[in-house]
């Protein structure tokens, strides 16, 4: 399975890994995943004054294209409002990765992370959380 | 492409061809390149003294009569031929079978079709170590057992099955035994009769032979075993494989038993001496565990979970240097941790961590070196980019987490 030089970059060069304080109240956390299913990501955002992402960092346990799912949503992420972050598709991560049928999943995963960040983000701070995320875990 | 050689420690699922072998095979593919059961000429003459000749080569490694051995296409076929023959020409007997949830699918999946026509299957769980339980063998045996079936050494972790303690559980109850020796047979003594395996099938490109031959071996007496032909045609093969034979492939299979038979000692001692370094040095690495039993093992083989680390993308930091294996997930078709480490007990997490060495006569201690500094720096990479090993780091009990699985 070749995979693309893109997605390699983001493996061999993961954009953006580390933590964030999670008790901070600017910092949304999605944890998702699961050990057993051989994917874990945590995905984290700070959020300015202005409601922008002003940083984005991930840990991930997984495959390469579940790594670099997650350096890339990072990367996406920063700059941008909630509810534009919120839009972001999984499969705009997997056109522009080229990721392979079987590791869509991956992408899935990626943007469920995201989803999760916010949601955390908002019911910290009060927020009302965006209707599309409800649903999410 | 790079020209550096890539560091083939992947030698249960392939190996390469002696080139001892491989010389062997030329003629049988030009000027010799009759067929055996062509009787008026001496082109097929030819090729029939050839494959004589490997049959008896073939025999000798495994402490067999050349009669004693049917060629076939590979170890699948042979598992098929072997377990559908004799659940066949058994079937006044009985209809239960008896072998292990860890074995290769060709058995597994082979069983799993004689059920729908008619067979009673019992599939034991292995102990924690990968080792066949003989209590419950003796347990699960029926007076309409008609097969065992259990394979000599484990593709995934190495792991040796008592066969000694199999074989004279089947003989007492007066049970077929049928073992997948494919992982054992050139590496390690794989003495049929004197053990009393009644039926084992086994493969030439895991011994340095060429792909797509095999052969089964068939107790002639004994007992005297006898499967029905799964290949109908032109009885070949006793009858009981029918199909012109593979002479080339036959050639290069007897070469390669006759090699294996000479040096096996020595690839073995040189082996594992190499396998117990990686080993060594790896599990230096904090949190890693050895699956399978130790002391029962090929010599060649180990198979390693690297705790909080998904074994997938560990070998992607290494695989332009490294060809290994993983029992992760997404490395194959399927998305399931690999059934043989789950069957032993292991997580799945731990399943998914797990990377499979398995050494080859052509591996050096320079690529073993090697592959210990590419393995350990992938090892330590990926746990800085896990989330699981940061969580364990800061002493989160990871059993207590509500994952959201999906």
């Amino acid at each position: 399975m070749a995979y693309s030089e893109k997605l390699l970059d983001h493996f061999k060069n993961p954009r953006n890994v580390g933590s964030l304080n999670k008790d901070s109240k600017t910092v949304g956390t999605g944890l998702v995943g699961a050990p057993e299913c051989g994917d874990v990501m945590r995905l984290q955002i700070e959020v300015d004054e202005a409601g922008l992402i002003s940083d984005a960092k991930f840990k991930t346990f997984g495959c390469g294209s579940a790594i670099a799912s997650s350096s890339l949503a990072t990367e996406w992420l920063k700059g941008k409002s909630l509810d534009e972050a919120a839009k972001i598709d999984n499969m705009d991560i997997v056109e522009e990765l080229a990721l392979p049928p079987v590791k869509i999943h991956c992408s899935v995963l990626a943007e469920d992370a995201i989803k999760a960040a916010i949601k955390d983000y908002q019911e910290k701070n009060g927020i009302p959380v965006s209707a599309e995320l409800v649903s999410a875990h | 492409m790079n020209n550096r050689r890539l560091i083939y420690l992947d030698n249960n699922s392939t190996t390469p061809c002696d080139p001892r072998v491989v010389d062997a095979m030329i003629p049988y593919f030009y000027e010799k390149h009759g067929n055996a059961a062509s009787r008026s000429h001496q082109f097929g003459w030819e090729a029939e003294d050839a494959v004589d000749y490997a049959r008896e080569q073939v025999a000798q490694l495994i402490g067999a009569e050349d009669k004693e051995i049917i060629f076939t296409s590979g170890a699948t076929e042979s598992n098929n031929l072997a377990i559908k023959g004799v659940f066949e020409m058994y079937a006044k007997k009985g209809n239960h079978i008896i072998t292990a949830e860890t074995e290769h699918k060709a058995v597994l999946d082979t069983c799993k079709h004689l059920e729908k026509v008619g067979a009673e299957v019992t599939y034991l769980k292995v102990q924690e170590d990968g080792m066949v339980s003989l209590t419950d063998l003796e347990a699960a045996m029926r007076p309409t057992t008609i097969l065992v079936s259990f394979m000599w050494a484990n593709n995934e972790t190495g792991v040796i099955q008592d066969m000694k303690g199999i074989a004279d559980i089947c003989e007492k109850h007066g049970v077929l035994f049928h073992s997948d020796a494919t992982q054992a047979v050139g590496k390690i003594p794989t003495l049929a009769r004197e053990i009393g395996v009644h039926l084992m099938s086994f493969t030439a490109h895991k011994m340095y032979g060429p792909k797509g031959v095999g052969a089964l071996y068939v107790s002639r007496k004994n007992p005297r075993v006898k499967v029905t032909a799964q290949m109908d045609g032109g009885g070949h093969e006793r009858g009981m494989r029918s199909g012109t034979l593979n002479v080339p492939g036959i050639v290069g299979f007897g070469k390669a038993a006759e090699i294996a038979r000479l040096e096996m000692a020595q690839d073995a001692e040189r082996l594992s001496k190499m396998r117990d370094r990686l080993q060594a040095e790896l599990t230096q690495l904090e949190e890693t565990k050895v699956n399978g039993n130790e002391n029962s093992r090929m010599p060649h083989v180990t198979n390693i979970s690297f705790k909080h680390v998904e074994g997938e993308g560990l070998m992607m930091t290494f695989n332009q240097s490294i060809a290994v294996s993983s029992g992760s997930a997404c490395t194959s078709a399927s998305l399931e941790p690999s059934y043989v480490l789950v069957g032993m007990g292991l997580g799945d997490d731990l399943a998914h961590s797990s990377i499979r060495f398995s050494l080859g006569r052509f591996t050096s201690d320079e690529e073993i070196d090697e592959a210990i500094k590419l393995v350990a720096n992938g090892v330590n990479h990926m746990r800085e980019l896990s989330p699981i090993w940061e969580m364990y780091k800061d002493g989160v009990d990871l059993t207590k987490i509500e994952w959201a699985a999906h």
